[in-house]
């Protein structure tokens, strides 16, 4: 890893299959341009963790060695390594800005932060960043991350990758951690650790499985230390060196939510059903089915609209991955569907269910989302129901920046789940006057070819490409329209076509497909 | 030389505006523009201020505005009240161009079944409200509307009519009391309003003075289209005067009823089981009736109260009411659920049609089904049910031929 301010004139930019120009080398190390989608085959082997010997690691399984400074310590934290941390504790998380806080204090410089996702309340990394102590994020930059970065204020160049390309990048070896921090809800001292129990409980800590598989260094934080055993070992300690112990972990209050509401605007809600119908009508809905929705409040709204269509036609699914809420628990309760396969739960009911129910079953990015590995749970979907900020007209999709240039999310699984069988983006045409349908997409983070369906509060519009689908739903009498007729609605409204951000040459984020390769580059937006 | 501001008031600033307008005397146009899309439609907006401001001859001034996603019709709408303010003296209408879309005409005869109400300065609610196919859609002018705000209102709402496509719904105005609400003709008649409702409706004299302003209107701007009115009833006199009221015009296609108003003019407070209100309900519906206008139930004011709302529609079904109106989008499919016949009705209906149709094809004056003679009225009504049965989807548009 190149240490240092990255210029522009430090690597050389390519066209890669879409024709977005993008980096050759990503903070000095080689990157591929996108190729399409299956097209690039990485051939050899995989990243080769250490071997270790139970000769250097107590009899007794008592890997508790004491606070996060003296884990940090022991694992040997110096300039220049990979830190990785999770985001099971979305915003509640305490752990991560305490280890930057403790490196800072013990005069280590230049880090590179691999988290799976970031969140607001990661806003103190930035004084991290300015002060040299971390020297750029490779994951998420959202909120005060993302205007930090997307104003090329951080030093190294950030790259974003998908759950599952988090994974795979870790397996393949293009990113070697150092050390991995797993904060834990339980914990026992041999590093067994699950999400299930404690005062933060969160659900899983699937997040963290290729972290703790590959890392050099795997510690566990929790503040529940509990007995041996720790059942069910999410995490499981044969593959951990330290055990840390914190007073608290994360604000259980910001782990997870309560309730999961409903959204009350009378425009996502017609936009749910929509979406909702347009799975019924077009014959998807039918006995044995599956299909993923996310936690926003449209998903949830989706979920509740084709539960009724389910009742009424009769219909029952195999299986529903989650993100769970108590939406999918009451599905899974009332029968709706006999499997939950879950990825990251969001609500209370969602970890209590995972905890009491057996069909309620916890899914990793290797098991769901890991295109290098042998098959993935994602193209056996049969419809994911997702958002995105922007929609162009060719159905490419944008989740990761602002029509203005600036950063605002991480990919999350989005990338991963476009594989399913109906991919179906829900999104308003417009919002308080800003186009989401558009001529091209700010950043490309998912090729048209994998969108099939775009439900909006005007209409359905069908990617030319799924005639299948174009022939199933005839006779619905939903509004199907051409794409580029709700986009020239939508910027009739707005008043014309919307002006572009001034942007700079430097390019501050690359942004990963999931086989490794740079499908964007996202440059510095200029004031 | 001038000075005004206008725009957004309290904290729901979206796609909306503030505009502090002051004229001087030298130095050209002061523009200060901080816009929340400031990157896609800056340039824009500066243009369109501009634009406003030499259209009403403004060449020295500064401006400054805080915009929040103000829509090009909002943003015009503001300049023009802010001029106004301003320069009090000023009449000219700086008028967004009037879309296609907003042209369409509406039925004397067409469903009432919902009209949702969106208040008549707040332009956030009303680019979507279409989409939610109510029957009308009230543009308020109104209770919505502080007393200060009224000329931003009719600005707005005037934009409003000629901009945003409602999708069918038909375009109503709800105008401010008489003798205030004939202030409010000239902005909203001249852009397709299809109907004005009339509220606090005390006499036909209320209604004749709408009407001969209307007609003024429509004789100055050339317009030969109906304009439809729907009086209100809030008031214990009202009631007694419905009859007269709902027969002042041949434009009145709709009674409606107020009871926020009524049942604190009587003395009383609302309830949700609306004993109080009954018999200024039905003697509406009465009225209504004799005059040969539609009788339109009042609004249902607890909007998270779906059961609530449908026990009341399925009341006002059965009081004789054919519509209900709508303070959110999410009432409208539950109003109009509830007014949906039932396969009952909706059978004996297409009986009745046919044996009616039947004996017009044969010639015959007088029909009858099985041993029950139908008058007109009931065939008239069973012609209702089978066009809302067909509008709703329960029955096919060629039932006739296909059985």
């Amino acid at each position: 890893m190149k240490i240092g301010g990255i210029m522009a004139k430090d690597y050389k930019l390519e066209e890669n299959a879409t024709g977005r120009l993008v980096p050759t080398t990503i903070n000095g190390e080689k990157a591929v341009p996108y190729q399409g989608v299956g097209k690039y085959k990485p051939t050899g082997k995989k990243a080769t963790p250490p071997i270790a010997t139970c000769a250097d690691y107590p009899d007794d399984g008592n890997k508790v060695v004491g606070d996060l400074k003296t884990v940090l310590l022991k694992a040997g934290i110096k300039d220049g390594m990979t830190i990785s941390t999770h985001h099971h504790f979305r915003n509640g998380d305490f752990v991560t800005n305490a280890i930057f806080d403790t490196a800072r204090e013990l005069g280590v410089k230049d880090l590179r932060w691999f988290p799976s996702a970031s969140f607001p309340c990661h806003a103190p990394i930035i004084e991290h960043l300015k002060s040299g102590v971390v020297h750029h994020i490779e994951g998420s930059m959202n909120g005060p991350l993302g205007e930090f970065a997307s104003k090329g204020k951080m030093k190294g160049m950030g790259v974003l990758r998908s759950h599952g390309g988090r994974y795979q990048a870790v397996q393949d070896g293009e990113v070697h951690i150092d050390i991995a921090v797993i904060a834990a809800p339980t914990a026992d001292p041999f590093g067994n650790a699950n999400g299930l129990y404690g005062e933060s409980a969160c659900g899983l800590l699937g997040f963290a499985l290729a972290d703790s598989q590959y890392a050099d260094r795997v510690i566990v934080v929790t503040d529940h230390l509990i007995d041996f055993p720790c059942y069910p070992w999410q995490i499981q300690g044969n593959y951990v060196d330290y055990v840390g112990v914190m007073d608290k972990v994360g604000d259980p209050e910001k782990i997870v939510s309560g309730t999961t509401r409903i959204t009350r605007s009378p425009d996502r809600l017609l936009i749910a059903r929509m979406a909702a119908q347009f799975l019924r009508d077009a014959g998807i809905m039918r006995d044995g089915f599956s299909f993923q929705a996310g936690a926003g409040g449209t998903s949830l709204a989706f979920v509740d609209y084709l539960s009724r269509f389910m009742r009424e036609a009769n219909v029952k699914a195999r299986f529903v991955r989650g993100g769970s809420t108590e939406f999918l628990v009451e599905m899974l309760e009332e029968g709706l569907t006999d499997y939950i396969l879950d990825g990251q739960t969001f609500d209370l009911k969602g970890i209590e269910s995972m905890r009491e129910h057996p069909n309620h079953v916890g899914t990793s990015p290797f098991t769901s989302y890991n295109y290098h590995g042998k098959g993935m749970f994602a193209t056996m979907v049969d419809a994911a129901i997702l958002g995105a900020t922007e929609v162009d007209v060719n159905f490419n999709g944008n989740v990761v920046s602002h029509s203005d240039g600036m950063l605002l999310h991480g990919i999350g699984g989005w990338q991963n789940t476009l594989f399913s069988g109906c991919t179906i983006l829900t999104v308003p045409t417009f919002r308080n006057r800003i186009p989401i349908l558009v001529d091209e997409v700010t950043t490309l983070t998912g090729p048209g070819e994998l969108i099939d369906v775009v439900v909006t509060e005007r209409g359905i519009a069908i990617n030319p490409e799924r005639k299948d689908l174009i022939k199933a739903i005839k006779g619905s009498d939903l509004p199907i329209r051409p794409i580029i007729e709700l986009k020239e609605e939508a910027e009739e409204i707005c008043g014309g076509k919307p002006g572009k951000p001034k942007l700079g040459n430097r390019v501050i984020a690359a942004i990963k497909w999931v086989d490794g390769t740079v499908i964007d580059a996202v440059r510095q937006v200029l004031d | 030389m001038g000075k005004a501001t206008v725009g957004t008031l309290g904290e729901e600033k979206r796609v909306d505006c503030n505009i502090h307008l002051e004229t001087k005397r030298s130095g050209g146009i002061d523009l200060e523009l901080h816009s929340k899309v400031e990157v896609m439609y800056g340039d824009a907006n500066r243009e369109l201020i501009r634009e406003g401001l030499s259209f009403f001859g403004i060449k020295n001034a500064r401006v400054i505005i805080e915009d929040y996603g103000a829509y090009p019709f909002v943003l015009q709408a503001r300049l023009e009240t802010a001029v106004k303010r301003a320069i009090p003296d000023i009449n000219d209408e700086f008028l967004p161009e009037f879309r296609d879309k907003c042209l369409y005409k509406s039925p004397r005869g067409r469903f009432r079944r919902t009209r949702l109400y969106l208040p008549g300065n707040f332009p956030n609610f009303m680019i979507n409200a279409g989409l939610h196919n109510p029957d009308g859609i009230i543009l308020d002018l109104e209770d919505s509307v502080s007393p200060t705000e009224k000329d931003a209102a009719r600005s707005l709402v005037r934009n409003a009519l000629r901009v945003i496509n409602f999708y069918g719904s038909e375009r109503m105005v709800r105008i401010n009391q008489i003798p205030l609400g004939l202030e409010d003709l000239p902005w909203i008649i001249p852009h397709n309003t299809h109907l004005v409702l009339i509220p606090k409706c005390v006499s036909c004299a209320d209604v004749q003075k709408v009407d001969e302003k209307i007609e003024e209107i429509k004789k100055e701007e050339n317009i030969s289209q109906e304009v439809f009115l729907m009086p209100i009833i809030e008031s214990a006199l009202g009631v007694i005067r419905a009859y007269e009221i709902a027969s002042a015009s041949t434009n009145v296609v709709a009674l409606a009823i107020g009871l926020e108003d009524y049942t604190v003019d009587i003395g009383t407070q609302r309830t949700k089981e609306g004993r109080e209100s009954f018999f200024a309900r039905e003697s509406l519906v009465n009225a209504a009736r004799a005059a040969g206008v539609q009788p339109i139930d009042t609004v249902f004011s607890d909007v998270d109260d779906v059961e609530g709302l449908r026990k009341s529609t399925l009341e006002a079904k059965s009081l004789g009411f054919e519509g209900k109106g709508c303070i959110h989008p999410r009432q409208i499919s539950v109003i109009h659920e509830a007014f949906t016949p039932t396969e009952e009705e909706i059978e004996k209906a297409k009986k009745i049609v046919t044996v009616f149709l039947e004996a017009k094809e044969r010639k015959l004056s007088v029909v009858s089904l099985g041993s029950k003679m139908i008058d007109p009225p009931v065939v008239k009504r069973a012609e209702n049910i089978v066009r809302l049965a067909i509008k709703t989807g329960k029955l096919d548009e060629n039932w006739r031929n296909n059985g």
